[in-house]
């Protein structure tokens, strides 16, 4: 081969990766987009603050589904933050040998578990119990969903706290477990909190676990032990559902979503700016 | 005046702590402490066990009544109480390779890309955005295909592939738009930024006396790429794309919206066709038996199984290229 020809086939393959990067995050632009074009109309007032009206009648919103979200994103989070920061702190931390190895394991298994298998897992333990759908079911798979990416998540980040700052602590004498709590955590705080908003923004947009624990209510929530709405499971029933107003509604809910969605992500990643992020 | 041998001593008097006294604050809260950590930990461990027994308690009835015929038949008749998971299996296998086929080479193309190729001010926009990608909804992306990508193949995709290759089994038969294409579409946007984004990574672990090698003997960029940085990275790559498999092999409900959800296997990629977690999303609320209920869970088992096994196997891939410190942007 010439050099001419190399150099061109060198060109011609830059050209060629480039638009394999511009195919990549097309759809992204072509999806928001889209939703901007159909949803944005049905974005009112109305929208975040009534309940769903009856077929035919117009109008109406999804508060009680966005209520009803953030009720068990709450529940998730009671849970799911406390056991993950603590796992992660003490894979950070652990002089053991075998169980950290096994837990960092187990917790990168259960990021790829697929999350409708949560929702069955919830199923089993509190649908089939209590015998009804529930509130407590849904935020509870949603936990399950968040517990492994927290876990991970904080390890790395208390992993980036220096050395120096432990060995401070413990030469002025204080006690390992006071270290941990007053000196690395406040250190770690910022990249610990991304974790959560990352792990946060990751279960809002759920559906599937939520199908069959939360199932989804066309009213306000009447208490955690009642099927409850939920905006994910709200945008699914609009989309699938035979009449023009509801799509409508199902592209404003969509758009609603992937707003927050983006935002929390944003505020993540400018929390941890110039940090290594875990992924 | 005192010299400074003696303030020396006086320090380290004043400041450095009685042994017995570090002893006695961390004698009780130092065990308490590493209880609460390992109870913690062990949380993570209580959730995956509980999660593997859960679903071989729930699933037994069914496993007991169908043995392997479970996933050896394709009979799924819920009235007549046979349970045969073959169609879904078959849906999840297909609509995940198609995904990956058009998937892999556009996001090794974007990693190479993003890693080797890209000016500097490209990279962290373009990485980005990709992340973003990988943060939109599941069913979201199912929105989009009902009323968008599922007109649009019935429409202008369908009607000429049917045309012009129609004569292969792959493309015949009628068009509806939804249907394994649709899915296999869908599946491919959805796992673009998982690959992209761990290859990126892997590639960036590559050391770049790797590169310099090669150029040293005057490859071109390109030549670089191909002869000294991929086949470094292969292992890692693998890694990534295996990972995009688990994804989509888990993936449930912008297929479930697109594929046409019918328990039915078919050569044609027109058909329509049903998988795994878009059986367990559809049918878990109307599952009126318990062996109905256990045959899903059941379902969900074999997904947990299949699942567990490739994503271990990526994590196994990537972890065996290793990036050194310092190597990630």
């Amino acid at each position: 081969m010439t050099p001419r020809a190399r150099r061109r086939i060198d060109r011609a393959v830059s050209v060629l990766a480039a638009l394999c990067a511009a195919a990549v995050i097309a759809p992204l632009l072509m999806i928001f987009g889209f939703l901007l074009y159909q949803g944005a109309s049905a974005v009112n007032v109305d929208f975040f603050t009534h309940l769903p009206k009856p077929v035919g009648e117009p109008g109406g919103g999804v508060a009680n589904a966005i209520v009803g979200s953030l009720i068990m994103i709450g529940l998730a989070g009671i849970l799911a933050v406390p056991l993950g920061v603590l796992g992660g702190v003490y894979l950070a931390e652990s002089r053991d040998r075998r169980l950290p190895g096994g837990v960092r394991f187990l917790a990168d298994v259960l990021n790829g578990v697929p999350s409708i298998v949560f929702g069955i897992f919830a199923y089993t333990i509190v649908v089939i119990p209590m015998r009804r759908f529930s509130a407590l079911a849904g935020g509870l798979a949603l936990a399950f969903i968040m517990i492994p990416i927290i876990v991970r998540t904080a390890e790395e980040m208390v992993r980036l706290v220096p050395n120096a700052l432990r060995e401070a602590g413990l030469g002025i004498g204080l006690p390992q477990w006071k270290v941990t709590l007053h000196v690395v955590l406040p250190a770690a705080r910022a990249g610990i909190v991304t974790g959560v908003i990352v792990a946060v923004a990751r279960v809002a947009g759920e559906t599937a676990p939520l199908l069959f624990t939360a199932l989804g209510n066309r009213f306000w929530h009447q208490g955690l032990d009642q099927p409850i709405a939920a905006l994910p499971l709200q945008i699914y029933a609009y989309a699938i559902a035979p009449y023009e107003d509801w799509h409508r509604q199902a592209w404003a809910g969509a758009l609603v979503l992937i707003t927050l969605v983006f935002l929390t992500s944003l505020a993540a990643r400018l929390a941890t700016r110039g940090r290594t992020v875990a992924r | 005046m005192a010299d400074s041998a003696s303030l020396a001593q006086e320090a380290r008097r004043t400041w450095t702590p009685r042994p017995a006294t570090r002893r006695r604050a961390g004698r009780v809260g130092d065990p308490l402490f590493r209880g609460l950590l390992r109870a913690a930990a062990w949380a993570v461990v209580v959730l995956a066990g509980g999660l593997m027994a859960a679903l071989v308690w729930e699933s037994s009835a069914a496993i007991r009544a169908f043995g392997f015929r479970f996933v050896t038949t394709s009979t799924w008749d819920p009235v007549a109480g046979e349970f045969g998971a073959l169609p879904f299996i078959y849906g999840t296998l297909v609509s995940s390779l198609l995904a990956l086929l058009i998937a892999v080479p556009l996001s090794l193309g974007a990693a190479i890309y993003l890693s080797e190729l890209a000016p500097a001010w490209v990279r962290p926009p373009v990485s980005f955005l990709i992340e973003m990608l990988a943060a939109v909804p599941s069913v979201v992306y199912g929105l989009w295909g009902i009323f968008v990508l599922v007109p649009w193949l019935r429409d202008w995709v369908q009607p000429p592939l049917g045309r012009w290759l129609g004569v292969l089994p792959l493309f015949s038969g009628p068009g509806y738009g939804v249907g394994m294409l649709a899915a296999g579409l869908i599946l491919s946007i959805m796992v673009l930024p998982y690959i992209t984004s761990v290859a990126r990574e892997v590639l960036l672990a590559v050391p770049n006396a790797q590169r310099e090698a090669a150029l040293g003997l005057g490859a071109t960029g390109w030549e670089a790429i191909r002869v000294a940085v991929l086949p470094y990275g292969r292992t890692g790559l693998i890694g990534a794309i295996l990972l995009g498999l688990g994804r989509a092999l888990g993936e449930t409900m912008a297929v479930t919206m697109v594929i046409g959800n019918r328990p039915a296997i078919s050569a044609s990629l027109f058909a329509p066709g049903y998988t795994m977690a878009s059986v367990i999303a559809n049918e878990f609320t109307e599952a009126t038996s318990d062996l109905y209920v256990s045959a899903l869970v059941g379902v969900g088992l074999l997904l947990l199984v299949v699942t567990i096994v490739v994503n271990a196997l990526a994590r196994l891939l990537v972890w065996s290229v290793g990036a050194p410190a310092g190597a990630r942007e």
